[in-house]
């Protein structure tokens, strides 16, 4: 007769299931279980593939190693608990059962027929307080002290705490610290990955604020039509001072004015040409300056000569040029005398500029 | 008037079993494993009283040396904590150090002391650390050594 060598787990009674050829014990029920792994492997790796790479060039790389190695302790806690046998105590054999049975029935007594048999319930003496243990009627043992049956794996448990379905089994005597040490740690990563999400988002939030805030005072400013300068010097607040003068006192007139206004054109002309060592006299630039002053066209192809008298200027051109100026925001029509003998130097002169030259003259 | 074997081997192929006798438990000092040291009435007539309570007793020194918290159990949880459990799939943890020890203990005293009066303990951890059994073995032949040789021949053949 060929006896085919069995491993006691194959018969084991109860409503567990076993892998790894009895190494690996769980409960029937393992769908949450698969959830749990999920969950933490899940949001443990978009922790990694995310913030990692921030968190390490931005502030330190040990932050994503010890995340890593708590992750693998929370994952071999995890595993400990579920896999792990947690304390089951076996069902008494047919000749224990009957012995127990019998010292039952001798402690009872005859019952009379139609009567309930009493309870059965086994007293002890622990540490001077009495404790009674009850009778398991599927395992046919009086359970040890803290031991309970649980109905979803149908076993007795020692030291029983609990059956639970995110680890996908009962949680006792055998496997109750790698339980708490899995919930110890798991609070551990969840606080950590949450402390540098709030870090990674307090960085953001704070270069948030700033331009936020940045962009509310200029809103401030724009409505009020002041420049920065002028706020930081208080020119137009306080009782004492003047009241801002270019502002229109109506926000919408304020803000258009700056948004919508006209496009100013830049006055630098700054790819004009020009010639390297020829000086450009002055008074010539007296006109034109005083012509640029009476029309605001653009004169975009000729260089334009300072107002500033230098060398180079007649002597009975400057007061010319004094006159000139102070006479710039004067009326149009009046054309200030125009110095007595101007060498038009530069060719480049546009015809405005020689129109006025001939009502001067 | 004792039947007297001369091995494990003759006791078990040669008798049959009569009677099994259970030790329970002791909890008068908590969840801690221990065993009563109460002499069974079965046994009266089979062993002394003495050598019955001082296997209970030593099994009880055992299993209190194995559960006893104290400065190695410590160091042993802490490291172990330490590398995520993962030292236990090389070491032996000091329980089941001291288990082999039992068990060694336990054969050797059916050997010397229980055999020979026709009895045998089971190791507890066989029946989930509740009870301590004693099988009670009766003589199938009439006459001891007799049967008992040719049962041993027999034995020895198959």
């Amino acid at each position: 007769m060929i006896t085919r060598k069995v491993r006691k787990w194959e018969k084991l009674p109860g409503k567990n299931t076993f892998c790894c050829d009895g190494r690996v014990m769980m409960a029937r029920q393992k769908g949450v279980f698969y959830l749990t792994l999920f969950l933490i492997v899940g949001t443990c790796s978009l922790f990694f593939a995310f913030e990692c790479p921030y968190l390490a060039v931005h502030l330190s790389p040990t932050i994503p190693v010890f995340a890593i190695v708590l992750f693998l302790f929370v994952l071999a806690m995890l595993l400990r608990t579920s896999f792990s046998d947690p304390g089951v105590l076996p069902r008494a054999l047919q000749e224990e059962a009957t012995f127990i049975e019998m010292e039952i029935e001798a402690a009872n007594g005859n019952v009379p027929a139609g009567q309930r048999p009493p309870p059965r319930i086994r007293n002890v003496q622990i540490n001077n307080q009495i404790v009674k243990l009850k009778y398991c009627y599927t395992c046919k043992i009086f359970r040890p002290p803290r031991a309970s049956h649980c109905s979803i794996c149908d076993n007795c448990v020692d030291r029983f705490d609990h059956h639970c379905p995110w680890v996908g089994n009962c949680v006792g005597k055998r496997n109750y610290r790698y339980f708490y040490l899995f919930t110890l740690s798991l609070s551990l990563l969840t606080i950590y990955i949450f402390t540098f999400d709030i870090v990674h988002v307090l960085v953001c939030f704070f270069t948030l604020w700033s331009v936020v805030g940045l962009t509310g005072f200029h809103t401030y400013l724009l409505s009020l039509n002041q420049t920065t300068n002028e706020d930081i010097k208080g020119s137009w607040s306080g009782k004492n001072r003047v009241q801002n003068p270019y502002s229109h006192k109506n926000i919408i007139k304020n803000c258009c004015e700056v948004l919508c206004g006209p496009t100013y054109p830049s006055v630098l002309d700054r790819r004009g040409l020009t010639q390297e060592d020829s000086p450009v006299p002055v008074a010539s630039a007296a006109p034109s300056s005083s012509s640029s002053s009476s029309s605001p066209v653009p004169q975009t192809t000729k260089t334009k000569a300072p107002l500033i008298p230098n060398k180079r200027t007649p002597d009975d051109a400057k007061p010319s040029i004094a006159a000139s100026a102070q006479k710039s925001p004067s009326p149009k029509e009046e054309n200030p005398p125009a110095p007595k003998a101007p060498p038009l130097a530069s060719p480049e002169m546009d015809v405005e500029t020689s129109i006025n030259k001939d009502k001067t003259h | 008037m004792a039947t007297e074997f001369h091995n494990l081997q003759e006791l078990r192929h040669s008798a049959s079993l009569a009677n099994k006798v259970f030790v329970q438990r002791d909890y008068s000092e908590g969840t801690t494993c221990k065993f009563q040291t109460k002499f069974p009435s079965e046994l009266e007539s089979r062993i002394e009283r003495t050598l019955f309570e001082d296997t209970v007793k030593t099994l009880n020194n055992y299993y209190a040396e194995a559960e006893k918290i104290g400065g190695q159990s410590y160091l042993e949880g802490c490291l172990a904590c330490a590398t995520a459990y993962l030292i236990f799939l090389c070491m032996e943890t000091r329980y089941e150090k001291v288990l082999k020890k039992i068990a060694k203990y336990i054969q050797e005293q059916n050997e010397k002391v229980y055999a020979p009066r026709g009895l045998l303990i089971t190791d507890p951890i066989e029946r989930g650390m509740r009870v301590i059994e004693i099988s009670i073995y009766e003589d199938r032949g009439s006459s001891g050594s007799s049967s008992g040789s040719s049962s041993v021949s027999g034995s020895t053949a198959r």
